[in-house]
This record gives structure tokens, C-alpha cells and sequence, in this order.
């Protein structure tokens, strides 16, 4: 494998690392939105 | 039946070792096939359950079974890079064509099956969680490194790995395990030896040159045959079960009453058809239907949840 194209694996691998944190990230935000639901509306403030 | 054990210390043979693999590569090492079906047993448990789910988290919890039968399959191709590398059926695997290090797969399998558990467990609830690290550790652990290269029984036993995903959708959308998830487990219990053992008969020279003791290798193909027949004359009236809880309806039972009938027939031809191009033509025609017939059996008890024939009426009618 050229010292190329192991570059571009790695920035490839890079990047879809990023994606799947931005992914868990955004999915906890959500399930967290969906299970709190109305509940945030009918806080006390 | 004799049983034999394989040397575990031996040193892998014709794997390379890779610098890094791609995305692709990785991809690959997840088994996304076998995820599919995974998914889609899943998915059938997580609608059949009683109760609704908010599609948010019912999509969650698919997205952790998916990622958790993804480590198990990158956990399995790094134990097996051994025997993957000096087999026909799995030699293009990443590990044995040096795409992906195996240290690499490990820790790949390692963290995905970490995290999918966990967020099963923190995000729809901790039974399911809790089923899901329990269906890979039973696959790589006892499946795996334990039962494949010791015992022709590694499928049957190791089978129950591939049998719980419906269990885990089930819990996913209860909390709880019932007697109507522990019947689509069976169903996929006693489905696996025949699918597998069907391939076994037609791949059996590449299991005995690895020293896997498939059962055709150590009984030889007349028992396999045996013990595919008698696995599809259980498994077809377990697959009507559903039927009788009130879990699928009367679409499902004739699915599964016509299918199951289909897979017998098939059956009975592997058995009968013992010699040269045409035993392996009736085993390979077995190996496809089974696939099929899983799959279309789910599919009907999928449909009649998604359009709302209500099970409960055959059940009533026939108790």
C-alpha cells in the first residue's frame, strides 16, 4: 500500500469516527428530548 | 458421536498483517448480511410486543442490536482469522486478505460492542440492554471460542446467539421477557442446525481441511442428513406455535403451516438425494430456503402487526 493511499484510509476512518460521535452525541440529545416530551413544558419554574 | 478438539495455540496461518483498512473494510467486518437479518428478527420482536413505542427510541434500540451483531461479527472474524484465511467461503474476509490488522478488528469489535450495550441499556431500558450483551458474549465466548472448533454441536448450542434478537426487540418494547418472545427464539433455534448443517454438507471439505468438526465432518453426511430431517419435523409445528399464544394470526398460520411444510419436503430430499452433484444441488436448494423461509415467516407476523389482523381471534378459536 503507497504511503498515499494509506493516508487517505486514515483520513477516511478519521472522518467516520467524527461521524459516529456526532451520531451518539445528537441521538442521546434526542432520545433525551423524546423522553422528557411534554414534561419540559410543564416544569415549575 | 465422537468429538474432537482443535489445537487453540497454533499460530495463524495466511493471515497478513495490515497497516489500516478502509471504511469499506470495516463495514465488511461487521457482517452486514448477517446484521440484516439480525435486524429484521429484531424488528419483528419490537412490533409483535404488546404496548407501542415512540419510533425515536424503537429506532434506537434497532441501531444498538444492528451495532452489537456488528461487533460480534468483527469479534468472530478476528478469532477466526485462522481458519477464515484456509477456508473458500471466507478467504476474501479483511483479516486474512491483510485489509484490516488484527488488533485492529479486536479493538473495533471490543468498542462497538461496549457502547452498543450501553446505550441500549441507558437509552430504551436495561433488560434489553442486558440481552444484548448476553447474545454477544454468548456468541463470541461460547459460540465461538468454545464450542465451533470442539463439538459438532457448536451450532446447535451456539445457534441460541442467533435466536435472541427478536427477544432483545421484544424487551426493547416491553422491559420484559414472555413466553411469546421465548417462542420466536425457538423458532430460530431450531432453525439454525439445518441451515447450517445444508451448507455444512456442500462446504465440508473446507471445514475438515481447518479442523472445524462440522457434524458432517465427524458423523459424516448419512447422519447430518438424519439430523437435518429431525431438525425440520421439530421445527416446523414450533413455527406454528405463535398461532396458539395469539401472537401471530391467520395469515401467519398459513405461512407458516405452507412454509414449514416446504422446508420438510426439502428436507426429505437432502436426505434422499445421498450422491455426486445432485446431493449438493438438493442441500444448497435447502441452504437458500432457508433463508427464505425464516425470513417470510417474519414477514408475516411483521404484516399482520403492520395492518392489524388481530392473532387473538385464531388463538380464541382454537383454545
Amino acid at each position: 500500500m503507497s504511503e498515499k493511499e494509506s493516508e487517505k484510509r486514515r483520513r477516511m476512518r478519521s472522518i467516520a469516527i467524527a461521524w459516529a460521535l456526532v451520531g451518539l452525541a445528537a441521538l442521546f440529545f434526542v432520545v433525551t428530548l423524546v423522553r422528557l416530551g411534554a414534561n419540559v413544558g410543564n416544569r415549575a419554574l | 458421536m465422537a468429538s474432537r478438539s482443535v489445537d487453540m495455540t497454533a499460530q495463524p496461518q495466511g493471515v497478513e498483517i495490515a497497516s489500516g483498512g478502509s471504511v469499506e473494510d470495516f463495514v465488511a467486518l461487521m457482517k452486514p448480511r448477517v446484521m440484516s437479518l439480525v435486524v429484521f428478527t429484531a424488528l419483528v420482536g419490537l412490533v409483535a410486543a404488546p404496548g407501542s413505542m415512540h419510533p425515536v427510541m424503537a429506532a434506537t434500540a434497532l441501531l444498538c442490536i444492528a451495532v452489537g451483531a456488528g461487533a460480534s461479527g468483527a469479534l468472530n472474524m478476528w478469532f477466526d482469522a485462522d481458519i477464515d484465511a484456509r477456508m473458500a467461503r471466507t478467504a476474501a474476509r479483511p483479516i486474512p486478505r491483510g485489509r484490516i490488522a488484527p488488533d485492529d478488528a479486536l479493538a473495533f469489535g471490543v468498542v462497538l460492542a461496549f457502547f452498543s450495550v450501553l446505550t441500549l441499556g441507558l437509552l430504551v431500558n436495561w433488560v434489553a440492554g442486558a440481552l444484548l450483551g448476553l447474545t454477544i458474549a454468548f456468541y463470541i465466548f461460547v459460540y465461538t471460542m468454545w464450542l465451533k472448533r470442539r463439538t459438532p454441536q457448536n451450532i446447535v448450542i451456539g445457534g441460541a446467539a442467533g435466536a435472541f434478537p427478536p427477544m432483545v426487540g421484544w424487551a426493547s418494547a416491553t422491559g420484559a421477557v414472555s413466553l411469546e418472545s421465548a417462542i420466536l427464539f425457538l423458532i430460530i433455534f431450531m432453525w439454525t442446525p439445518p441451515h447450517f448443517w445444508a451448507l455444512a454438507l456442500y462446504r465440508c471439505r473446507d471445514y475438515e481441511r481447518v479442523g472445524v468438526p462440522m457434524l458432517p465432518v465427524v458423523a459424516g453426511p448419512d447422519e447430518t442428513r438424519r439430523q437435518i430431517l429431525i431438525y425440520a419435523l421439530l421445527l416446523a409445528p414450533i413455527a406454528v406455535l405463535p398461532v396458539f399464544v395469539g401472537l401471530g394470526g391467520w395469515l401467519y398460520g398459513v405461512a407458516s403451516v405452507t412454509l414449514g411444510g416446504a422446508f420438510v419436503a426439502l428436507s426429505w430430499q437432502v436426505y434422499r438425494t445421498r450422491e455426486g452433484r445432485a446431493g449438493d444441488a438438493a442441500a444448497k436448494r435447502l441452504f437458500s430456503f432457508s433463508i427464505l423461509y425464516l425470513f417470510a415467516i417474519f414477514a408475516a407476523l411483521l404484516l399482520e402487526k403492520l395492518v392489524g389482523i388481530d392473532g387473538t381471534v385464531v388463538g380464541r378459536m382454537l383454545a
